[in-house]
């Protein structure tokens, strides 16, 4: 699971929870996988992207330091979006949970694939 | 990619180990699946540089399709998790990092009102689950989630035989429908309810637009 997957998911599905987001990252392996850099995609998710939840992600997993902490005003400085692209992209949870913040449910991620399926307690 | 290129590619794809009939898992087979990826790219300019979605993603070949003609992202949702390990080696295998999965009903992603997956995509395919005698129309269901996700085109499979009702109802949430293609579907006897070991679907690949845009 990338960071930019983590930016769209959310517990809010369970009953009774408000925001379920975003969602806690207890990882128990982390790896960062090799990605095409492409500046055009990643200028056009900026705007998508929930800022202080990507910061979050990076500090569950240890990559604080490689994210500005605002998004960029210069979308055009490459630099910037490589760092970028390369919290978004290239860190790959492998294995651990996702858990709600709200709740404490928890979402296991295996192999990559974090599972967001419900029981029937949850709903 | 050439169409046979791709198809070709499509061809090594690993299917489903133990197929759940209920989940409806039959892969689409390469020369379909090329031919409709292939057109979303060549013919509308759906695939390369977008971010894309397949619902109901099983081993993946329609996503790995997508990856193959260049899309930036894509994201295949799936309820199975057997089914999305198989796709994970297939993606591996290929190595076609773009891809992310998530294992979810796809028709939760509609429940939550908030879902940050709304008109997240440019593009979204799906081979869906027709329904059986059952669950009648849940590829409408998948077409409804589909429409949601993006404002972009939504392509995707459904029986000829329901094609009217398939067309009023997209109209009703919106989407416009054109029928792209009319393809012979080798459905496995298990799905068709019939007495033969596989028997012949007609099936049209559908465009759908939003109304709107
Ligand atoms: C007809 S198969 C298509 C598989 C794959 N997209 C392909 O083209 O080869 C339908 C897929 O939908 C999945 N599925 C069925 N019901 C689902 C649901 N409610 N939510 C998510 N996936 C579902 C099945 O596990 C299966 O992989």
């Amino acid at each position: 699971m990338k960071l930019i997957t983590h930016n769209m998911l959310s517990s809010k599905t369970i009953k009774g929870v408000v925001y379920g987001y975003p969602l806690i990252i207890r990882a128990s392996q982390v790896l960062t996988k090799d990605v095409d850099f492409n500046p055009e995609f990643i200028q056009r998710m900026i705007p998508k992207l929930d800022w202080s939840a990507l910061k979050f992600a990076a500090k569950c997993v240890g990559h604080e330091e490689d994210l500005p902490d605002e998004p960029p005003a210069n979308m055009a400085d490459e630099d910037v979006l490589k760092r970028i692209h390369h919290v978004v992209m290239e860190v790959d949870v492998v294995d651990g949970f996702l858990e709600c913040p709200e709740t404490k449910r928890q979402f296991p991620i295996t192999n990559g694939i974090p599972n967001m399926l419900l029981n029937e307690n949850d709903v | 990619m050439k169409l046979r290129q791709l198809e070709a590619h499509l061809q090594e794809v690993q299917g489903f180990q133990e197929p759940k009939v209920a989940l409806e898992q039959y892969v689409t087979p390469a020369h379909i699946a090329a031919h409709l990826l292939h057109a979303a790219h060549v013919q509308y300019g759906d695939v390369e540089r977008k971010t894309v979605a397949d619902l109901g993603c099983g081993c993946g070949v329609l996503a790995l399709g997508a990856a193959m003609l260049g899309a930036a992202a894509v994201t295949g949702f799936d309820i199975d998790g057997a089914a999305l390990a198989v796709c994970q080696e297939n993606l591996s295998e290929f190595e076609l990092p773009c891809i992310e999965l998530v294992q979810t009903d796809v028709l939760q992603l509609l429940t939550d009102a908030g879902t940050r997956w709304r008109n997240h995509f440019d593009t979204v395919i799906l081979n869906p689950p027709f329904g059986t005698k059952n669950n009648q129309g849940t590829d409408l269901k998948f077409l409804e989630v589909a429409g949601a996700l993006t404002q972009g085109a939504v392509y995707s499979l459904h029986k000829s035989s329901t094609r009217k009702h398939v067309i009023r109802k997209a109209s009703t949430l919106g989407l416009a429908g054109e029928v792209v293609a009319e393809l012979r579907y080798d459905l496995p006897k298990t799905y068709a309810f019939h007495k033969k070991t596989s028997v012949d679907v007609q099936v049209d690949f559908i465009r759908f637009t939003h109304k709107n845009s």
